[in-house]
């Protein structure tokens, strides 16, 4: 169904993810696109802004709002070769977190430093 | 130029579908291509053959069917948040074991890959979303 594309075109592709985790799908389904999108051999990069830098919270417990907690698919995105996690400093600030409330190793960035990844990349997909 | 577009938002709740029709429509009249029209999260439901909105105001997925035929507009529904919300193809009727289908003309489901390839291939690739 996934035909990988032969055509040999590397793009700088950057999943922008705006949204908390729970509450709505589009944390979870956009998970979903980086998963299946690494077996394109593309170049990957991941932005964790506003609410969206809950996602990385570790010790996430789903089990009292029945969904599922697809939160433990974040570490695992080092073997998809999905290395390169960028979280906003101020978003990150403004809600009390800091780089240890994180379950995996990211880079944190100023938002001027967001706006050159942002500005470098050729497929932005907004989640 | 070739344009890939994104559209993650369902018909009539949210204004996405319409600026991606209204931007798709502009982009054809001015002779650039759309590669494909990828359908995510509940963008799905604008694939939907059984809607029936009131006669003064536009239709959402018929409008989309129409462009697609007339332009030979690629417009995909992504299969896994297809099943999650019931869109249903008639391939997707008999492998799931459903007693009906209720896709829209010209519009076809399949795999996130389609995506992606839609992000390689087109020179500037556009999300309509929240």
């Amino acid at each position: 169904m996934e035909d990988e594309l032969e055509s040999g075109v590397v793009k700088k592709f950057l999943y922008i993810n705006r949204r908390a985790p729970h509450g709505s799908i589009y944390a979870h389904e956009a998970l979903e696109v980086v998963l299946i999108g690494a077996a394109f051999d593309q170049d990957v990069s991941l932005a964790f802004i506003d609410d969206g830098v809950y996602q990385l919270k570790k010790n996430q417990d789903t089990s009292d709002i029945n969904t599922k907690n697809f939160s433990k698919t974040y570490p695992a995105l080092e073997m998809y070769d999905v290395e390169k996690l960028y979280v906003d400093k101020e978003s990150l600030e403004q809600r009390g977190l800091s780089e240890d409330d994180l379950m995996v190793d990211v880079k944190i960035l100023t938002s001027d430093e967001m706006k050159k990844i942002i500005t470098e990349s050729e497929v932005i997909l907004n989640f | 130029m070739k344009f890939g577009i994104l559209v993650n938002e369902g018909p009539y709740q949210h204004q996405a579908s319409d600026s991606a029709f209204l931007f798709a429509k502009a982009a054809i009249e001015e002779g650039h291509e759309i590669f494909r029209v990828f359908f995510y999260h509940d963008g799905v439901n604008n694939g939907t053959r059984l809607a029936t909105p009131p006669q003064d105001d536009r239709h959402i997925p018929n409008r989309w069917s129409e462009l697609a035929k007339e332009h030979k507009i690629d417009l995909v529904l992504c299969v896994a948040a297809a099943q999650r919300r019931g869109m249903v193809d008639p391939d997707e009727m008999k492998r799931n074991d459903k007693d009906a289908n209720n896709i829209a003309e010209n519009f076809r489901i399949s795999g996130l890959g389609q995506l992606i390839e839609a992000g390689i291939q087109a020179d500037r690739f556009i999300t309509f979303g929240d």
